[in-house]
């Protein structure tokens, strides 16, 4: 098959699978062709979506890839017919995910103890809404049930994998900068009244 | 059903009390803690006034601010040749006031990013869709079949029945009778409120409840919800979709029985 051809499977493929569609799913249906094969062409049809200022593009999330709107046109989609959005996740439920993001797998009582309050309500209502999964129990005393993120959460964010998040580490990088810059504004006015 | 009131946008003692140290641009490295005890116990005030419910986790909170004060106004002793240093009483609290600023910080990331992401749609999966009507609906969990149970209790007219009736239910016997039912049916089965008309009683209903529950456990049903309607749909698991497992599921049922 030609690259074009190909390419142009891929793309129906994207279109058609209302999921992200991994590069070995794709392989599975394009047997002859090789991974690495598919990935480019992967590439090289994200390249000709945006090339063309497109109202779709090819985002890399969950794990694959998908066929998108942009979010700038939202407003005309709205406008077209009513959607049904949810809606948008409560703080607790932000903060409870983000640890969880960071720190799985993780018990109950560790989310607790970070957050300083009962974290059970907003669990379930993560576990509802399927962005969080149990997936185990931790092998101490009690075995305490053990939580992690799950595909529909990198999809909700946006996210190619879990490790797409920024470090935790470039946090408290960036605070401590704000830090300094205060205590050395605090320290120039200091100098300044001396 | 609980509400939970919210007191401006404090989510707990560690959140409240990074609110009180932003607000006066305090050092979280050298926190005054008696100038930060006195605002927390202010707070604390306030919400009591405000008839709140004060959270158990206030009170440690503002019993561990109260402990590190008395420790701080405690004169140190200064042992002459020993390097050891006492470690601050503060320490362990800007310990989890830095890591909670961390993944509020986080949060804050998700937000952001969540903001963008609502924003995009995909192209529906149409072929699925087509082929197995049965896509269109949403498998629902467990705490669906419970909050619709919760429902049906409180719909139940609550008359004190006087007869007593010697009934033989069992979840067993409700489980055979659930599934000769459904077998009747057909694929698109039958809705909760169907399954339960015939249940008087609260016993009753608990009956054919924990039956269901049983049933979807042994996955011989599966428990449908069409997007945007509350309505539970309880349908057979096509028997040649899962034979051997159905089958098997029968026949233990007839041998316990």
């Amino acid at each position: 098959m030609e690259d074009a051809e190909i390419k142009a499977v891929i793309e129906t493929l994207l279109f058609i699978s209302g999921e992200s569609l991994s590069v070995n799913r794709i392989k599975n249906v394009l047997e002859d062709v090789d991974l690495s094969k598919i990935k480019s062409l992967f590439w090289e049809l994200q390249h000709e979506y945006e090339m063309r200022s497109s109202g779709l593009r090819i985002v890399e999330i969950a794990g694959g890839f998908q066929i998108a709107t942009r979010p700038e046109f939202a407003g005309w989609i709205k406008k077209l017919k009513k959607v049904k959005q949810s809606s948008k996740l409560s703080r607790p439920s932000l903060e409870t995910l983000a640890i969880i993001a960071y720190k799985q797998p993780i018990v109950k009582a560790e989310i607790e103890d970070i957050r300083g309050v009962d974290s059970t309500g907003v669990i379930k209502g993560l576990l509802d809404k399927h962005l969080l999964k149990i997936i185990g129990r931790k092998d101490v005393p009690g075995r305490p049930i053990l939580y992690a993120t799950t595909r529909e959460f990198l999809q909700y964010f946006g996210l190619r994998e879990i490790s797409d998040l920024p470090t935790l580490k470039e946090f408290t990088e960036l605070m401590e900068e704000d830090e300094s810059i205060t205590t050395s504004e605090a320290q120039s006015i200091t100098a300044i009244e001396s | 059903m609980s509400y939970q009131v919210r007191l401006e946008v404090f989510e707990g003692p560690l959140d409240l009390l990074l609110h009180l140290i932003k607000k006066d641009e305090l050092n979280i490295y050298d926190i005054p803690i008696s100038t930060i005890t006195q605002q927390y116990f202010e707070y604390i005030d306030l919400m009591k006034e405000l008839n709140l419910d004060i959270a158990g986790e206030y009170i440690l909170m503002a019993a561990t601010l109260t402990h590190i004060k008395s420790k701080m106004l405690l004169p140190q002793e200064e042992k002459v040749g020993e390097e050891e240093e006492t470690e601050d009483p503060r320490a362990e609290l800007v310990r989890r006031l830095l890591e909670y600023r961390k993944f509020k910080e986080a949060a804050e990331d998700l937000c952001e990013r969540e903001d963008i992401w609502r924003d995009v749609f995909y192209p529906k999966n149409e072929v699925s869709s087509e082929f197995e009507e049965e896509e269109v609906m949403l498998d629902v969990g467990i705490f669906d079949l419970i909050d619709a149970f919760k429902e049906i209790i409180q719909r139940m007219p609550d008359k004190t029945s006087i007869d007593i009736i010697p009934e033989e239910l069992t979840v067993r016997g409700r489980m055979s009778a659930l599934i000769e039912r459904l077998d009747v049916t057909g694929p698109e089965g039958l809705t909760l409120w169907a399954l339960l008309e015939g249940d008087t009683t609260r016993r009753a209903i608990v009956v054919t409840f924990l039956a269901l529950l049983e049933l979807a456990k042994l996955h011989l049903i599966r428990l449908l919800q069409i997007e945007g309607d509350d309505t539970l749909r309880i349908c057979r698991i096509s028997s040649n979709d899962e034979a051997g497992e159905a089958e098997g599921g029968d026949a233990d049922d007839k041998e316990t029985d």
